[in-house]
C-alpha cells in the first residue's frame, strides 16, 4: 500500500543566525489510507510544528523548512509539500488535507454562520453554490451528529457548545472529503464527556469515509483511544514508532517508558487503602503510601455553602439573575488527609475553593477551619487566617508576577505575616527552595527563565513558607506536561507525608483525583453530588453522573476502546435562575461509611 | 545598564541627553539677549556664516533663539507631563484597582475633562489663570491628566485580574503593599509609553497656548512660538519653521526611542 503521506528527514527551523532554534531535527515517518497515526509528545517536543509543516502554515509563524521531503501521493501523481508553490497549497489544504485545531472557541470566525463557514471551502474547492452548498453543509452536520441540524446552519458560533462548535470545525475539515485529516490536540480543551463523544467521532468518520488521520495529542490516555500507530517525539526527533499495541505493551525508548510510567491510569489504585506517589523510571525504592492519621482530627468543616454570582441586564444594568455557581455544599477534611473536588468545566468546583479562601464572597453558608469561621471573619481577621490556608493556581505563566524575583516572591507571605526578616528570611526562602527541590542560584531568577513545572514549585513553596495547615490546589498540575506532572504531585504528596498537610485538591483529571486522593466529591451544577473515601466512589459509584463521568474517562490502554454506542451524556444544564428561583436544599443518602449520594429528582 | 547599548538605546539616550544638556546649560553660557536682539537689516536671511540657522522676521539668530528655547520647551512639556503622571497615576490605580463605586465616580469625573478638547481645555486654564510659565505647565498638565488617568486605569483594571494579584492576596497582601509591589511595575510599560508620546504632545500645546498669547510671552523664545511666528514666512524663509521644527521632531524621536529601550530594560523578560 502507498502512503498518503511520507515525511523524509523533515528539518524545521525559527529564527535566523544566532537566534536560530531547531523545532524539528530529522522526522521521518509515514501515514497509510484508513490509518490513525497519534504524534504523541510533550510541549517543545516539535509535535505541532511538524503537523503545521505538512499544511505548510509554519511559514506563517516564522518558521521554515529547511530539509527535507513531505510526499503526498495523489491520483495525478506524487507531490513533495516541501517544495510545492503557494497555488498549490492553497488548492491541497482544506480540499485532501482537512485541519482541526485546539481550540474550539476561537477556531470559528465570530461574525460569520455555520452555513457560511462550512461552505466556504465548498465554493472555493468545488464550486458549489446556492442550494447545492446548503444541502451538503447539511449533510456534513448530520455526519458530525450534531442534533436539530438544520436549525444550527443560521446559528452563530456563539450560539453553540464547545462540544457543538468542535463538531463543526471537524465538519468543515471533513467538507471536501480529505485524504488526510490532522487533528492538532483537538480535544484539550474539552470536558471529559465531550471528549470521549468526539474521539468516537473521529474514529466514526475514519472508518466511515476511509480517510487517514494524523492525531497530535500529549495525553497517553487519548493515544490508547484512538490511535493505531503511535509517534514518539521528544525534543524534535522521532524516538520511537510501531503499532500502538506495541507501544503500550512493550515500549522500547527510555523517553518513551519514562513517559508511561508518569501517566496516573484509571484503575490502577483499585485495592489501596490509602494513596501514593507514582513509581516514576529510575526510582529505587517503592513509593510509600500516605495512611492518614490513626485518630482522625477535623481540620475543615464547611456547611451549606452557597455562591451565586449576579447576572446584570437591560439597558440599566440592573441585577436580573444569578448563576449559581456553588449550591448548598458541605463536607469536611480531616488533617494530613486530601479531598479532591472533581467535575467538568462549570460545576462550581473551583468557585467552592476561591469561595472559602473568600477571593469570591459566597452568599451563604459556613467553612469553620480549626474553630474559626472563615466565612464570617472581619476583613482583618481574614488576612490572619489566611496563614493557614494558602492557595495554588491553574497557570504557573499567569500566577507570578513577571517583575518580581523568584525569592521576593517566596518572602512575600513571610514578609507580609512580619514572620521574618533580613537574614532569617534569606534562610526561610531557602530552605524552601530545598524543599521544592530548585537550586538556590534560581532564587535571583526571575519567573520567564523557568518552565512551567519550575514556576509550579515555586508557586508550591510560596504557598508553604507561611506553614498553613490547608492548601487549597486548583487544578495545579492541569497545564503541565505529564512527566512535569508527575513530579509535581509526587512533590505535593511527599510534603503532605512529612508536614501532615491537607490538600483541597480541585481536578477534572480522574485518574490524577484516584492518585491522590483519601476522600473524593463529584461536583455537578454546584452541588455536591456524590462524596465518599475514593475506594467507595471510584469502584462503587452510586449516582448516574459520577457513573457517566467514570464512563467517559480515556483509559490509558488501547485494549479497552470506548464505541460511540456506549457514549450518550446529556448536555449539562444552565446554572442560571431568575431572582425568584428558590432551589432544593442538598438531600443525601448513605450508601456506605462515609459514603453520601445526593438523592436524584 | 546593557539593554542601553543597541544603536536604538545609544541614539535615543544620546539626542535626549544632549536635549537636556542644551536646555539646561544654554542659559548659563548664553546671555538672554542673544536670543532676542533685533538685526532689522539682515531680516528673513537664510543660513549663512554669520547666522548659521538663519534669521526670522525681526532678524533674531535662529541658532540662539532654538538653543535658549528649548529649555522653555522642555521645562514645560515635561513639568506638564510630570503633574499628569502624579496625578493621573493614584486616579487611574485606584479606579482600575478598587473599581465598584469609586471607579465609577473617578472616571465620569475624567470623562467630563475629555469631553472637552484638551487644547480648549487648557486654553480656558491658562485664560482664567493668567499667562505665565507656571500656569502654562498647570494647564498642559491638567488637560493631559484625563488620557493618563484612562490609559492607567485600564492597565490597573488588567493587572488586577491577573492571577498573580489573585495569589497574593491570599498569601495575605495588603492593597498598599498589593499596588506597590504587583500593579504598579506591570503598569510600568503602559506609563513609559504614554509618557513620552505625551511629552511630544506637550511640546506642541505648548505651541498652540503661545501662538494664542496664553503660553510664552514675546520676545521670550520657545519652539512652540517660533513654529507658529514662521507661518507668515513659509514661502519665502521656510527655514524659519524648519529649525524648531526639526528641534520638536528630533526631541520626539530621541523620546520615543528612549521610552522603547527604558521599558524594554526595566523588563526582565528581555534580559538573558
Amino acid at each position: 500500500m502507498t502512503p498518503i503521506i511520507n515525511i523524509e528527514k523533515l528539518r524545521v527551523t525559527f529564527g535566523k543566525g544566532d537566534e536560530e532554534v531547531t523545532a524539528v531535527k530529522d522526522v521521518s515517518f509515514s501515514i497509510n489510507p484508513g490509518e490513525t497515526v497519534c504524534i504523541v509528545g510533550e510541549s517543545g517536543s516539535g509535535k505541532s510544528v511538524t503537523s503545521l509543516s505538512l499544511m505548510r502554515l509554519v511559514e506563517f509563524g516564522g518558521g521554515t523548512i529547511v530539509d527535507g521531503r513531505m510526499t503526498l501521493a495523489g491520483e495525478n501523481g506524487a507531490i513533495d509539500l516541501a517544495q510545492a508553490d503557494a497555488d498549490t497549497m492553497r488548492d491541497i489544504r482544506g480540499d485532501e488535507m482537512g485541519m482541526i485545531f485546539q481550540e474550539p472557541m476561537t477556531s470559528l470566525n465570530p461574525v460569520f454562520t455555520i452555513e457560511r463557514q462550512l461552505t466556504d471551502g465548498l465554493r472555493v474547492h468545488r464550486g458549489l453554490t446556492g442550494q447545492a452548498a446548503t444541502k451538503r453543509a447539511l449533510q456534513l452536520l448530520k455526519e458530525v451528529r450534531i442534533p436539530e441540524p438544520e436549525r444550527r446552519l443560521k446559528q452563530y458560533p456563539h450560539e453553540l457548545s464547545g462540544g457543538m462548535r468542535q463538531r463543526v470545525v471537524i465538519a468543515i475539515a471533513m467538507a471536501c472529503h480529505p485524504r488526510l485529516l490532522i487533528a492538532d490536540e483537538p480535544t484539550t480543551a474539552l470536558d471529559v464527556t465531550i471528549q470521549a463523544e468526539i474521539l468516537a467521532l473521529i474514529n466514526q468518520l475514519k472508518r466511515e469515509t476511509g480517510m487517514a488521520v494524523m492525531f497530535i495529542t500529549h495525553d497517553m490516555a487519548v493515544v490508547a483511544q484512538i490511535a493505531d500507530r503511535v509517534v514518539v517525539m521528544y525534543r524534535g526527533d522521532v524516538v520511537e514508532e510501531g503499532p500502538v499495541e506495541e507501544i503500550f505493551a512493550n515500549p522500547k525508548a527510555e523517553y518513551t517508558k519514562a513517559l508511561l510510567a508518569a501517566v496516573p491510569r484509571l484503575g490502577e489504585m483499585r485495592g489501596k487503602a490509602a494513596p501514593e506517589p507514582l513509581r516514576l523510571v529510575g526510582d529505587t525504592v517503592p513509593p510509600k503510601p500516605i495512611t492518614p492519621r490513626e485518630t482522625p482530627e477535623l481540620l475543615l468543616e464547611v456547611r451549606n455553602l452557597t455562591t451565586y454570582f449576579p447576572v446584570k441586564g437591560g439597558p440599566l444594568r440592573r441585577h436580573v439573575a444569578n448563576v449559581h455557581a456553588v449550591e448548598d455544599v458541605s463536607f469536611t477534611l480531616n488533617k494530613g488527609e486530601t479531598l479532591s473536588l472533581v467535575g467538568e468545566s462549570g460545576c462550581g468546583k473551583s468557585s467552592c475553593g476561591r469561595s472559602i479562601l473568600r477571593l469570591v464572597e459566597p452568599t451563604s453558608g459556613s467553612a469553620i477551619l480549626d474553630r474559626k469561621d472563615v466565612l464570617a471573619a472581619s476583613h482583618r481577621d481574614l488576612r490572619i487566617l489566611r496563614r493557614d490556608m494558602q492557595m495554588i493556581f491553574q497557570d504557573p505563566f499567569a500566577s507570578l508576577n513577571p517583575y518580581m524575583r523568584l525569592s521576593a516572591q517566596v518572602a512575600e507571605p513571610l514578609r507580609n505575616f512580619d514572620l521574618a526578616r533580613g537574614l532569617e528570611l534569606q534562610d526561610r526562602v531557602a530552605a524552601l527552595f530545598d524543599r521544592v527541590e530548585l537550586p538556590r542560584a534560581y532564587m535571583r531568577r526571575f519567573p520567564h527563565e523557568l518552565s512551567g513545572g519550575q514556576r509550579q514549585r515555586i508557586a508550591i513553596a510560596r504557598a508553604l513558607s507561611v506553614s498553613p495547615k490547608l492548601i487549597i490546589a486548583d487544578e495545579a498540575v492541569s497545564a503541565l506536561d505529564v512527566s512535569v506532572q508527575a513530579q509535581v504531585l509526587n512533590l505535593m504528596m511527599e510534603l503532605q507525608a512529612d508536614l501532615g498537610l491537607s490538600f483541597l485538591f480541585i481536578s477534572h483529571d480522574m485518574a490524577v483525583v484516584e492518585r491522590v486522593s483519601h476522600n473524593v466529591a463529584v461536583m455537578y451544577l454546584g452541588r455536591i453530588v456524590e462524596i465518599g473515601p475514593r475506594a467507595a466512589v471510584f469502584e462503587n459509584p452510586q449516582h448516574s453522573y459520577t457513573k457517566s463521568l467514570m464512563l467517559a474517562v480515556p483509559i490509558a490502554d488501547p485494549r479497552d476502546r470506548k464505541q460511540i454506542g456506549d457514549l450518550n451524556f446529556k448536555p449539562i444544564p444552565s446554572p442560571m435562575h431568575p431572582l425568584s428561583y428558590t432551589p432544593e436544599p442538598s438531600r443525601y443518602e448513605t450508601v456506605g461509611p462515609g459514603h453520601l449520594v445526593l438523592r436524584e429528582g | 545598564m546593557r539593554g542601553f547599548m543597541t544603536g536604538k538605546g545609544l541614539l535615543g539616550g544620546g539626542i535626549v541627553i544632549t536635549m537636556l544638556l542644551v536646555a539646561i546649560l544654554a542659559p548659563l553660557f548664553i546671555p538672554d539677549t542673544f536670543a532676542t536682539r533685533m538685526d532689522m537689516r539682515a531680516r528673513l536671511s537664510g543660513p549663512s556664516l554669520d547666522h548659521i540657522f538663519g534669521t526670522d522676521q525681526l532678524g533674531r539668530d535662529l541658532f540662539y533663539r532654538v538653543v535658549l528655547g528649548a529649555q522653555t520647551s522642555v521645562m514645560i512639556a515635561g513639568a506638564a507631563v510630570l503633574m499628569s503622571v502624579v496625578i493621573g497615576l493614584p486616579l487611574g490605580i485606584i479606579s482600575g484597582y478598587y473599581g465598584g463605586v469609586i471607579d465609577n465616580v473617578l472616571m465620569r469625573l475624567v470623562d467630563t475633562l475629555l469631553s472637552f478638547p484638551a487644547l480648549l481645555l487648557a486654553l480656558t486654564i491658562s485664560a482664567v489663570l493668567g499667562p505665565n510659565l507656571t500656569n502654562t505647565i498647570i494647564a498642559i498638565g491638567i488637560a493631559f491628566t484625563p488620557f493618563l488617568a484612562r490609559i492607567i486605569r485600564g492597565e490597573a483594571l488588567r493587572v488586577a485580574q491577573m492571577p498573580y494579584v489573585e495569589a497574593a492576596r491570599a498569601a495575605g497582601t495588603t492593597d498598599l503593599k498589593m499596588i506597590i509591589r504587583h500593579v504598579l511595575p506591570n503598569i510600568m510599560p503602559a506609563i513609559i509609553v504614554q509618557g513620552t508620546i505625551s511629552l511630544a504632545f506637550a511640546i506642541l500645546a505648548e505651541a498652540g497656548l503661545s501662538f494664542l498669547g496664553l503660553g510664552t510671552q514675546p520676545p521670550d523664545a520657545s519652539w512652540g512660538l517660533m513654529i507658529q511666528a514662521s507661518r507668515d514666512y513659509l514661502d519665502v524663509a521656510p527655514w524659519t519653521a524648519l529649525v524648531p521644527g526639526a528641534a520638536v521632531a528630533i526631541t520626539v524621536l530621541g523620546l520615543n526611542m528612549f521610552g522603547d529601550v527604558l521599558r524594554d530594560v526595566l523588563d526582565p523578560r528581555t534580559q538573558t
